[in-house]
């Protein structure tokens, strides 16, 4: 006899498989992307939601977090916002629906939704691992993002936001986004909420550049108290080529930002910087993985957060140096001021080494205000909740100071000077 | 302006006691130049009078214009118009220099119910202020301190003073790591500053200093206590003798 004990599903596993069995029929794909979607479905009423027991999803159990998910409701309106930088190229994504009419001149740009109706998107509606829940939820639900091309040599004037605004429901957007050859442009991935409801986001975006494109991709994450945000971006740098990858947390109930890259271009040189602003109830994941497959690499990341209230975060970062992978050099720092006594922080680096000319380190410090940082400023006048919130500003504003667009600059830290006040 | 009456302090973390019931008045318009030898309390002094937390008063009081100031805090006493330039001034990273300066000045303004000055009304102010005490433009668009060299901290700190304008100015060990042009540019800064309502507090080492900055008193700090008040030349006394035959005399 075959005894099998069916694992009990929890409401927001039932409501996702549910929600599934309900679009059948209304799901855009011809059937190469129906069956694909089936299949990752399949998967998650298998497997159900990772919890701690799998290992990438340790510190943020997913079953447990997501408690509810938000009905999706095609009438919710949003509506679009000023862009960060005045003067951007904005392509905006309402509600989890793209308009591809905003395209800069020079820029090939598809609706998703088309590659998922003539059935281009199939074969990106896979999972990276049995552990991949985001790529699962999304691929079995996305509806819409854009297919972005910068043909060879296109260099953007004006940075390139892309803006997704979320009132309520659900949203699930993919960008599959390819620099061609000697590309240069500023994009600005940029998810906020409009609206106190609770709303599921998916978004997964995935990035190839070719030789010696040079890129500066910004994550820019504002969701609502009461939403849950996974996403997910992906990377393959070629020869010479540059990434410079911002991610900035600053909103959301439940987050995961999964960040994973290969290196596969001899000379290519990947930059992640992050900032985490929590607070409030906030569980905030941050998960990176890189690869460097070839010589001559090179890689930084610095992650710096700051926490109040009851604030969760979390940053796992994991480099893995093939065995000829030799003269790579990957710094990874990861450092957290501590702000209240209910909220905790796990940072969890990892370095895989086959090579043996190699130069990697990392390191994570969880520290509170320098005191004498603050008695300095003190004794030139400025009071003490002044100060703090200077230093707290200081803090992060040293990754700001890395970009180079000084109007994106200033408009990032007054995001930040506001949310630091509201919170502090 | 300044009375000290028999002080003691000590650090709060371990108890030692470092301050050992000092007296020392400075009268407005008044330079007083602190000195001793290493470890009897002078720095220890400062920064109690700035109100560091690090320390606690045990015993005595420190009046400032005839009122206790034990329990204000850093920015109060500030405010107040008491500046302590730093011997060894903090490097903060992530802090603009001119940010720093406008936040600090304008809250003290702040503090005394003045209005906060307009934008082109500071730029002009520091660049003046800069410039008399060559400080290199470039030197302020950095983080606060940071990468600058011993002698430019040490500028940066007479910059603040001469913006924030202070009532009591305590110079800790300002000399050390100048060269002699860079001790006589910010010299002539202090210099500028002295004025019948304002008194300076100069702890040193050396006398050289105070060949610049010509003090009306000099006191001896040992061992948490002034043993000997005198006029300018008792520094030279010292420079010339060392601090022995003083401490003996007062230990006799």
């Amino acid at each position: 006899m075959n005894i099998q004990t069916a694992i009990k599903m929890t409401a927001a596993e039932t409501a996702l498989v549910d929600a599934y069995t309900a679009q059948i029929g209304d799901l855009i794909g011809d059937g190469a992307v129906l069956s694909a979607r089936d299949t990752l479905v399949d998967d998650l009423k298998k497997q159900g939601l990772p919890t701690r027991r799998v290992e990438a999803w340790h510190y943020t159990d997913l079953r447990a977090l997501l408690r509810t998910v938000p009905v999706a409701d095609p009438t919710a309106f949003a509506e679009r916002v000023e862009p960060l930088v005045a003067g951007s190229s904005v392509m905006t994504v309402l509600n989890g629906k793209a308009d591809d009419k905003t395209a800069p001149v020079g820029v090939n740009v598809r609706r998703y939704a088309e590659s998922l109706a003539d059935g281009v998107a199939a074969p990106d509606l896979i999972e990276r691992g049995s552990d991949d829940a985001i790529g699962r939820i999304n691929g079995s639900f996305v509806r819409d993002g854009f297919e972005i091309e910068l043909p060879e040599g296109t260099e953007l004037e004006v940075p390139l936001e892309l803006q997704l605004v979320q009132s309520l429901g659900q949203s699930h957007t993919r960008f599959p986004v390819t620099f061609g050859a000697g590309t240069k442009a500023t994009i600005i991935e940029r998810h906020l909420s409009v609206s106190d409801e609770a709303s599921l986001v998916t978004s997964v975006t995935d990035l190839i550049l070719d030789e010696g494109a040079d890129i500066t991709w910004i994550i820019l994450q504002q969701q609502g108290a009461a939403d849950s945000h996974l996403a997910q971006i992906n990377f393959d740098l070629g020869t010479n080529a540059q990434l410079k990858l911002f991610v900035i947390n600053a909103g959301g109930k439940l987050v995961r930002q999964e960040i994973h890259g290969v290196v596969t271009g001899e000379g290519a040189d990947f930059k992640l910087r992050g900032i985490n602003l929590l607070g409030g109830e906030t569980h905030t994941d941050v998960t990176f993985t890189l690869g460097h497959d070839v010589p001559n690499t090179t890689s930084t990341e610095v992650i710096r957060n700051v926490l109040f209230d009851r604030a969760k975060g979390v940053f796992q970062g994991q480099i893995r140096v093939a065995p000829d992978a030799q003269k790579t050099d990957a710094k990874m720092a990861c450092n957290t001021l501590l702000l209240s006594d209910d909220a905790d922080f796990s940072a969890k680096p990892e370095l895989e080494i086959f090579a043996d000319d190699v130069q990697c380190g990392h390191g994570a410090t969880v520290i509170d205000i320098n005191p004498t940082h603050l008695y300095y400023l003190q004794a030139r006048g400025i009071p003490e909740n002044k100060a703090r919130a200077m230093l707290v500003n200081a803090f992060v504003d040293e990754i700001v100071e890395e970009l180079e667009n000084e109007a994106l600059i200033e408009t990032l830290e007054t995001i930040i000077a506001d949310w630091l006040e509201k919170h502090a | 302006m300044l009375e000290i009456r028999n002080l003691h302090a000590r650090i709060a973390e371990d108890g030692t006691e470092i301050i050992r019931g000092l007296n020392l008045t400075v009268k407005a318009g008044e330079v007083a130049a602190i000195m001793g030898p290493n470890g009897s309390g002078k720095s220890t002094l400062s920064y109690i009078l700035s109100g560091r937390s690090d320390y606690e008063v045990t015993e005595g009081d420190i009046l400032y214009n005839g009122e206790s100031i034990l329990e204000l805090d850093p920015s109060e006493r500030a405010a107040k118009g008491i500046f302590l330039a730093f011997q060894y001034p903090v490097e903060i990273p992530g802090v603009a220099t001119m940010q720093f300066l406008k936040v600090a000045l304008n809250e003290q303004r702040k503090f005394r119910g003045e209005a906060e000055l307009s934008t082109p009304d500071f730029i002009r102010r520091v660049k003046e202020a800069a410039a008399k005490l060559q400080i290199n433009p470039e030197m302020l668009k950095r983080p606060l301190n940071v990468g600058f060299s011993g002698g430019e901290k040490k500028r940066a700190e007479i910059l603040q003073m001469a913006l924030l304008e202070p009532k009591l100015c305590i110079l800790d060990e300002t000399d050390s790591g100048l060269d002699i042009d860079a001790l006589k540019i910010v010299s002539d800064g202090v210099n500028a500053l002295r004025s019948p309502d304002r008194a300076v507090i100069v702890i040193t080492h050396y006398q050289r200093l105070l060949e610049y900055i010509v003090p009306d008193s000099v006191h001896v700090l040992y061992k948490g206590q002034v043993i000997k008040s005198g006029d300018k030349s008792l520094a030279l006394d010292l420079e010339a003798n060392g601090y022995a035959d003083i401490i003996d005399a007062a230990a006799a």
